[in-house]
């Protein structure tokens, strides 16, 4: 029986390795920037067992004898990148049925044979919420996941500590919203609906707190209604796309009356209304596009947006939107914020430990930090450069992208079969082989 | 004091004051007619360039108005767009450039369409963008014709530089109609055929001596008449490899000028297009792998650019959250992946100047040019580099990307 469980385990163990990376890695001589601390021009990066072990600059750094030392001199370290919004991976949430459903799941829908996540990687993404759309007023729960190079879905996705997987809870409001009935009309309509809808699971949380214990007095399970009630109490945050200045206004109330902890997306008309959108304490994670409009409520989007929110003191993260922008290009958002304005300590803040934050997983990622996840990139030049390459990607301690693997940069820079969802299978007598 | 901003309005806009003696100094002065000018200065008076030289060598007459910059380019060409028949809300008011009613419609002509006010135009502007090959979009068969024209002025009349200069076309998905022909690709250049040998037949019949046995005077076939006459190019929007050959077969057989668009899948027939001599028009770097764009590459452009193709950038149209408007942001991204910087640069100023015919007005900086200039402060393709100056025929169109400083 023992051989038998150690047999599944050393086979489980090939499939998923749980505690892979057993030789450590050192990256030495690289330009570091590990976010939360000073830059180090010459520094050491040392990862094993999918953690950092060691940060610091290449004279007064360890290296663990047993390492893998890699010559890195000349390049560049930044922590894995986190999209705070992503709809690669062919997800879905709500149907037509109604604009308000709590109850769907990302995670019932993600394909992670998607080539967009071969694409992620070799754009530098090491951490997504994958959303499902925007319209409606609630379209579902997002699933939080890292780009591990996994066969099914619960490879990459990041489990809280109560083992239910990770995410939030995409709203949205504005005109992508409205539609026929049971869809709301107007702007008011949908936000009544939405409220009627909170004013309900206050009432069902209400119910369950007066049951306790007693299965009497429980009522019936409701899969929305329980959804809500995490809402309700703060244990799944709330993504709101919005993008006119009073549609955020409208966010800040709801988030008011029913305490909800919020994170705004998109946020076009965001440098309107940056000193309210950082006197509510909260949070935006938003896009940048190479024009204004596209439609009406996005006409006065800016580049200037992330620039005019630091300002007035709110955090700010970026996001790709892919399909929107590419994955692969998500440097360019900091990069253009930059340009438009804002410090470069806060764009690339705003690429990495910003991001980790609204999504509540900063101890795990979004920085340099022995302890953390060994999610990095590894870059031919500044983060901030066109002609920048992300060379590596590494998850967990795993190399999940190599710019000089063939097969990884077909995704990388595209062509033929690039947009094929995986590895053609080839039939032959010998079983199955992958192309 | 409003009828003094009123005056001001006047004076500024409108019918412009002559344009001043400009001189601008440039640390690098790219003027795509031979090496880059190191520490170089130019002169414009009365809208044309006087002097390209070595700021050394060159004496700048008194009372002319100094710019300087670190780069300076010509004004920028947008190779293939619908800016101006399309507006930056994407709503139904300012999308003119495609109608829906037929499938075979080169009569409709991009001058009757364009909006020089429209945002978008000062948008691209403010980037560089001083000439837009602009008109009909991707969509039906034949969609209609397209323009080139400066984004400066308020009247088509005086900004265009060529009324007519390409009949619009489209290959594969983009042309397939829901209901009705073409339902299939064969269709499409069955019909494409059909209605080229209709014209030839058309130009016979109307070249008869007697009046009376002429046919009536047909726009249509008017304008694929000037195609065949090879005046204008038929422009094919056009992305996967056998398309592409079609259109190649297309243009054999009628001895057409050629002009490939997009073209996502060229590198894979990249000796089917050299023998063909059809130049390319690459689509954005940054346009969006999907449907028949899945296997597009960021190094499209250097990839024909190597097997010995002509080739111009585009901004194109994307119509839903559309991204690629700023050709000068996709030929970033191109150079970024093997096209070399002055590749880049050219495929954006003189390459498409020649392929649009314009070249003897725009696309570089020599004696007797217009005077199209962009200022910038740093390499142009760099996301942190800011536009300074945009100039054109000799005036100060643009301070650049202001709101983004």
């Amino acid at each position: 029986m023992k051989t038998l469980s150690s047999a599944l385990f050393l086979i489980l163990h090939c499939a998923i390795p749980l505690f892979a990376q057993e030789t450590p890695v050192a990256f030495e001589g690289a330009r570091i920037i590990p976010i939360t601390g000073a830059e180090i021009l010459q520094g050491v990066v040392v990862i094993h067992r999918g953690r950092i072990v060691a940060v610091g600059p290449v004279e007064s750094t360890a290296i663990p004898a047993d390492a893998e030392r890699r010559d890195v001199s000349g390049k560049v370290i930044l922590p894995g990148l986190v999209d705070t919004h992503s709809h690669i991976g062919q997800v879905e949430g709500a149907d037509r049925s109604a604009p308000i459903q709590p109850e769907v799941r990302v995670l019932d829908a993600a394909n992670v044979r998607d080539a967009r996540f071969r694409k992620a990687r070799a754009g530098g993404v090491t951490t997504a919420n994958l959303m499902p759309g925007s319209g409606h007023l609630m379209s579902g729960q997002t699933l939080y996941v890292k780009f591990r190079d996994g066969r099914v879905v619960n490879d990459l996705i990041i489990f809280r500590e109560d083992g239910a997987p990770d995410g939030g809870m995409k709203m949205a409001n504005g005109t992508n919203s409205r539609r026929n009935p049971p869809f709301p009309g107007t702007r008011a309509k949908s936000a009544a609906l939405v409220r009627e809808q909170f004013l309900k699971a206050r009432e069902y949380q209400a119910k369950l707190e007066r049951a306790g214990d007693d299965q009497e007095k429980l009522p019936p399970r409701d899969l929305a209604m329980e959804a809500l009630v995490e809402l309700l109490e703060g244990r799944r945050v709330v993504h709101h796309h919005t993008h006119r200045h009073d549609d955020i206004l409208t966010v800040l109330r709801l988030k008011e009356e029913f305490g909800l902890r919020v994170v705004l997306h998109h946020v076009s008309d965001g440098w309107m209304v940056a000193d309210e959108i950082a006197g509510a304490g909260v949070p935006s994670s938003i896009i940048l596009i190479d024009s204004p409009g596209g439609k009406l409520e996005a006409m006065n989007l800016s580049m200037r947006t992330g620039a005019a929110l630091e300002e007035a003191g709110a955090a700010v993260a970026f996001h790709t939107d892919d399909g929107i922008t590419d994955s692969r290009l998500f440097l360019r958002s900091a990069a253009l914020a930059v340009r438009a304005g804002m410090s470069r300590q806060g764009a690339l803040e705003a690429l990495t430990i910003s991001g980790a934050r609204m999504l509540e997983l900063e101890d795990r990622i979004g920085s340099l930090e022995v302890g953390k996840d060994a999610d990095l990139i590894l870059l031919s030049g500044d983060p901030l450069s066109v002609y920048t390459q992300v060379l590596e990607t590494w998850i967990d301690g795993e190399k999940v992208f190599d710019r000089s693997d063939p097969a990884h940069l077909l995704y990388a820079v595209g062509g033929y079969g690039a947009g094929h969802d995986q590895p053609r299978r080839v039939h032959s007598l010998e079983g199955d082989v992958i192309e | 004091m409003k009828r003094l901003l009123w005056l001001l309005c006047v004076l500024t806009a409108g019918a412009a004051p002559l344009p001043a003696q400009v001189a601008i100094y440039g640390d690098k002065i790219y003027t795509m007619a031979g090496d880059p000018i190191q520490h170089g200065v130019m002169l414009i008076e009365a809208g044309k360039i006087t002097v390209v030289g070595s700021a050394s060598e060159t004496t700048v007459p008194e009372g002319f108005e100094v710019h300087r910059a670190a780069v300076v380019t010509p004004g920028l060409i947008d190779a293939r767009t619908v800016i101006g028949l399309t507006g930056h809300l994407n709503q139904p008011h300012d999308q003119d450039q495609l109608e829906a009613a037929a499938a075979l419609q080169p009569e409709l002509r991009a001058i009757d369409a364009y909006n020089p006010r429209e945002r978008l135009v000062e948008w691209v502007r403010s980037f560089g963008v001083t000439t837009l090959h602009t008109g009909h979009g991707p969509g039906k068969l034949i969609s209609g014709q397209t323009m080139v024209v400066k984004t400066a002025d308020d009247s088509v009349e005086r900004a265009v530089l060529r009324p007519a200069v390409m009949v619009a076309a489209t290959l594969g998905e983009g042309a397939r109609e829901q209901q009705g022909s073409p339902g299939s690709r064969s269709k499409m250049i069955a019909m494409l055929r059909q209605e080229f040998l209709r014209v030839q037949d058309y130009t016979r019949r109307r070249s008869a001596a007697d009046e009376d046995k002429k046919p009536a005077l047909d726009l249509r076939k008017e304008t694929l008449a000037r195609v065949l006459d090879g005046e204008l190019s038929l422009l094919v929007t056009v992305h996967r490899a056998h398309d592409i050959l079609s259109a190649l077969r297309l243009a054999e057989e009628f001895d057409l000028p050629l002009v490939l668009d997009g073209a996502a899948e060229a590198y894979l027939v990249a000796e089917e297009i050299l023998q063909a001599d059809a130049p390319v028009i690459v689509h954005p770097a940054m346009q969006r792998a999907f449907g028949e764009t899945e296997n597009l590459t960021f190094e499209n452009a250097s990839r024909l650019r190597e097997a010995g193709i002509p080739i111009s950038l585009q901004s194109g149209f994307e119509s839903y959250v559309p991204k690629t408007r700023v050709v000068l942001f996709e030929a970033a991204v191109a150079a970024a992946h093997g096209l070399s910087f002055e590749d880049a640069l050219a495929a954006i100023t003189i390459w498409p100047a020649r392929l649009l015919g314009v070249d003897d007005r725009i696309g570089s900086l020599e004696a007797g040019k217009d005077g199209d200039v962009v200022l910038f402060d740093g390499d142009p393709f760099e996301y942190l580099t800011h536009i300074q100056a945009v100039f054109i025929d000799g005036r100060k169109v643009s301070d650049g990307d202001r709101e983004w400083r």
